[in-house]
């Protein structure tokens, strides 16, 4: 993530580089219109002069288009990218139109939806070509009147010149202002935020007239004239081949074209470069015909490669390795945690407390609700493919289809859900390998069984805590022992396992530990929500909740004190977490919550805050337990600082669904038995409904740092929050996850 | 050879075994792709549509009983340009994230309202409760039906003054 940080604190110089190339300002091309049909059409390889249409789009009618080059899973990127851009065009809003781009990294760079950081690393990007664009149309406008540039002003797409009255539509001036020279970006002067006309409001977003109506805008709703539909039975257990299957009868059943076994592509060393998988193939007409095909399948496996793997058993060995205080690694240290803890070091005060807990949380699954899916055409030595992609690779599809790279069409369809799990292109390369294999358009569907048995799932783990107070009740001492996973392919730490010598308290407490063990995990995982985060924020804010209570504190006041060791200093030189936005987004969510008021009977609050993804996150949630343990979640209040809010509807919503989605995953497990997830569909994996929703307030710290995105951050405080609030209510702390193995239930 | 009766319009498809998912006819041999697959065990609602205006899980109906009953799926929701009150809501509300679930939030919403035009919040949570949102947008949903819900009371006050 070293690139992330630098790209972040170098868009400046990035955006100057590539807008002085002119390999990815965009522009001009913005201006394209006016060019010739050939110049716009042309799409040349690296380094090019131009990139028509690369963001912006002005035809001589004054139709606006506005290219969004990162997928679109649901976090809103395809509006707020858009937003930006019209903001400094100065575009009226509702001529606008917004289009995927093409994938193309010559032109676009990285165009990935992860980390929550489209945003971040797009932001100075699209203002400057928004910028740039208006500048030229500005330019044109003042040539063609005779007057200084200085003094034409734009708004609502038209240029306008106060002194004389003279208005013209950025249409009639795209013929001119494409005939123009590119501005050097050190001439563009951004706008400053309080000049912002649509940036921080509220907008819906742009596909959803498209939604409502029911119209193709996902992969799955890709038809190709002739095209087949393939569905793949993979061994339950993951690493397993199929060995013989019931091939004359399978295709035999009605609709049914072809079946036969694949090896898959070799094992790769990460997750990420995963590429086709072995089965069973089945090919046929329909989607009912494959699936109905599927039913009658009888394979006889090969499962001597296959994972062995056993929730269970990882849960007895980690409680064994759990009485050990150090791990095998030592990632942080600082002063003597060993020493403080002992008997002879903080003890000796007889006010002082030491505290010791144990947390353990199950695997998830990403259960995005579009099944993967993937439709592929192979024709003349090249392939095209319609995919809901977070990671377009065309490297890795044309691996699999067999084909140069160059001759890799991807198109970046809406995704219907992400969550991390179409970072990897598994999908993507099986229908490039079969589109090739059977030579012509083939859409390969997973079955929801498909999608959660070969899930790459969030991974589970397990925390030992240690800490000490001082006579004064303050934290003295920290000693943070996580049990994780190693992937047996690659030897690394499994996809969001481990624990960061920066994770927080470190350097808040002069005698610090962390350290890890590992158990060796044959089954995928990879980025889920908020990775690491998601379940880091759970383990460390309860427990610091357990050292407050503990001590006798205030818990809002106890995080203030802790996080106040550090006020003033800042963010870390890079990023990080800044103590002082810490303390700032707490109070705020404790003022806005009522902390320590008055609640209606028998609810109870707890808080939690977590920095992750750029963003400074504190919650307040409002909790009761009945009888039976069931809980509800009245209330979460949410005080986010996460820089200037580009869509305060999308943002709202992103919240509201991050707090939705962390209430039903605090109550689901996948377990993994024999290699095999024993959860395959949503019976057994409960998603939450409607009626678990609680309100959610949210409330921006609209900061001067530059913005982040939301797709992730506001997760990883929310379980936390709720647990904490089942201790004040129950006194019963949770301590496993999911809260159902301790009898509670979300309802 | 069945007959079966989509956006008003008979149609007659030939090859169908009987035994046929409607959601599979619906998206595969007719092109209506609006409506979603997401469980295939009548779990997450994806696949709603109605069946002479009852909402119904279309991964549960064999296109045998769906014949001669009238079939309406999303893409049957507005009449021409002129969206339903709910689509709008749906759309001034900013519903969607993803939106693959959409599609069948708004076959059950509108079942619900055709028959209760003034849902509270406990009979909106159970009409709703068969679908799932991954992406958490059920705040939403639930006021976008009660905005469609003022419209059309608001709507049928007109036409009785």
């Amino acid at each position: 993530m070293d690139t992330v940080h630098a790209a972040v604190q170098n868009l400046s110089r990035r955006s100057f580089i590539k807008v002085a190339g002119g390999a990815a300002g965009g522009l001009v091309l913005g201006l394209s219109v006016g060019l010739p049909d050939t110049a716009q059409a042309q799409s040349a390889p690296p380094p090019r002069p131009f990139a028509p249409g690369a963001f912006v789009r002005i035809a001589p009618d004054g139709r606006i288009t506005l290219i969004s080059k990162n997928p679109e899973i649901g976090q809103g990127i395809k509006t707020g990218f858009g937003v930006i851009l019209a903001e400094e065009l100065d575009a009226k809003w509702s001529a606008v139109t917004v289009e995927q781009a093409e994938v193309n990294a010559a032109v676009y760079g990285t165009q990935i939806a992860g980390g929550s950081m489209s945003i971040p690393r797009a932001w100075d990007e699209l203002r400057y070509a928004g910028a740039g664009a208006r500048a030229m149309l500005v330019a044109a406008a003042a040539q063609r009147w005779g007057v200084p540039a200085g003094e034409l002003t734009t708004a609502d797409s038209t240029v306008i010149h106060a002194a004389s009255g003279r208005k013209a539509t950025y249409g009639s001036l795209v013929t001119a202002a494409a005939a123009l020279p590119v501005p050097d970006i050190q001439t563009l002067k951004l706008k400053a935020r309080k000049d912002y006309k649509l940036i921080g409001k509220r907008f819906t977003g742009v596909d959803n007239a498209a939604l409502v109506r029911g119209q193709p805008l996902f992969a799955l709703d890709v038809q190709l004239p002739d095209m087949r539909y393939a569905s793949i039975e993979k061994c339950p257990a993951v690493g397993g081949k199929a060995k013989a299957f019931n091939a004359e009868e399978i295709k035999k059943l009605p609709g049914i074209i072809d079946a036969f076994i694949i090896e898959g592509t070799p094992p790769v060393a990460d997750v990420m470069q995963t590429g086709v998988l072995p089965g069973v193939v089945i090919i046929g007409k329909s989607t009912w015909a494959v699936f109905s095909a599927r039913k009658a399948l009888k394979v006889d496996w090969d499962t001597s490669t296959a994972s062995k793997d056993s929730w269970t058993d990882f849960v007895r060995q980690a409680r064994a390795l759990s009485s050990k205080v150090q791990g095998d690694t030592v990632v942080k240290a600082t002063g003597d945690v060993d020493k403080a803890l002992a008997e002879d070091g903080i003890k000796t005060d007889a006010k002082a407390k030491t505290v010791e807990a144990f947390y353990e949380f199950s695997f998830v699954s990403h259960a995005q609700l579009e099944p993967q899916n993937t439709v592929a055409w192979f024709k003349d030595g090249a392939v095209e493919l319609w995919a809901p992609m977070q990671r377009p690779d065309p490297a890795l599809v044309a691996a699999a289809a067999g084909v140069p790279a160059d001759k890799v069409k991807l198109n970046q369809m809406r995704v219907g859900g992400g969550f991390g799990r179409r970072l990897m292109n598994d999908f993507v390369c099986e229908a490039a390998y079969l589109s090739r294999k059977v030579d012509g358009p083939v859409q390969v569907v997973w079955t929801r069984e498909d999608d959660m048995r070969h899930d790459a799932y969030r991974v589970g783990g397990f925390m030992g805590y240690r800490a000490g107070v001082d006579a004064q009740g303050k934290l003295a001492a920290f000693d943070a022992h996580m049990i994780t996973f190693k992937d047996t392919a690659s030897g690394k730490v499994s996809k969001g396992g481990g624990i960061s010598p920066s994770e927080f308290p470190a350097d808040y407490v002069g005698d610090y530990r962390a350290s890890q063990s590992f158990l060796p995990l044959a089954t995928p995982t990879v980025w889920w929500r908020a990775p690491g985060a998601s379940t880091m924020a759970w383990v460390q804010q309860s427990f610091l909740h357990e050292v407050a209570v503990a001590a006798g504190r205030d818990h809002v006041e106890f995080l203030v004190e802790l996080f106040g060791r550090k006020s003033g200093t800042g963010a870390p030189p890079v990023r990080g977490l800044d103590p002082d936005r810490a303390i700032g987004v707490i109070k705020l969510a404790a003022e806005k919550a009522g902390w320590g008021k008055r609640l209606p009977k028998g609810h109870h609050h707890g808080l939690a805050f977590y920095y992750s993804h750029l963003g400074h996150i504190a919650e307040v949630a409002e909790v009761s337990v009945d009888a039976s343990k069931k809980v509800t979640v009245h209330r979460v209040t949410v005080a986010a600082d996460v820089g200037p809010v580009i869509n305060l509807s999308a943002a709202e919503n992103q919240c509201e669904g991050s707090v939705v989605d962390a209430v039903g995953t605090m109550a689901l497990e996948v377990t993994i038995e024999g290699g095999a997830a024993q959860q395959t569909n949503f019976d057994r994996y409960p998603l939450p409904r409607m009626a678990v929703t609680p309100k959610v307030d949210v409330h921006f710290v609209q900061s001067e740092a530059s913005p982040t995105g939301l797709g992730e951050p506001v997760f990883p405080p929310v379980v936390p929050a709720i647990c904490n609030a089942i201790h004040a209510a129950t006194g019963h702390r949770i301590r496993t996850l999911p809260i159902t193995k301790e009898g509670f239930s979300i309802g | 050879m069945m007959r079966l009766q989509v956006k008003g319009r008979d149609l007659t498809i030939d090859g169908v075994a009987g035994d046929t998912q409607l959601l599979c006819v619906l998206r595969d041999e007719l092109g209506l792709v609006g409506t979603k697959f997401g469980c295939g065990i009548a779990q997450c609602g994806a696949c709603t549509v109605h069946l002479d205006g009852q909402p119904v899980r279309s991964c549960q109906i064999p296109i045998s009983a769906a014949a001669g009953l009238r079939i309406t799926t999303v893409e049957g929701l507005a009449k021409g340009e002129q969206l339903s009150a709910l689509q709008q809501a749906w759309i001034d509300h900013d519903v969607a994230q993803c939106g693959y679930c959409q599609s069948g939030q708004l076959m059950s919403a509108t079942a619900l309202l055709a028959t209760n035009p003034d849902p509270t919040d406990a009979q909106i949570d159970s009409a709703m409760a068969g679908n799932i949102c991954r992406c958490g947008t059920y705040g939403r949903i639930k006021k976008a039906i009660k905005a469609a819900a003022q419209a059309g009371k608001a709507q049928a006050g007109k036409e009785k003054a």
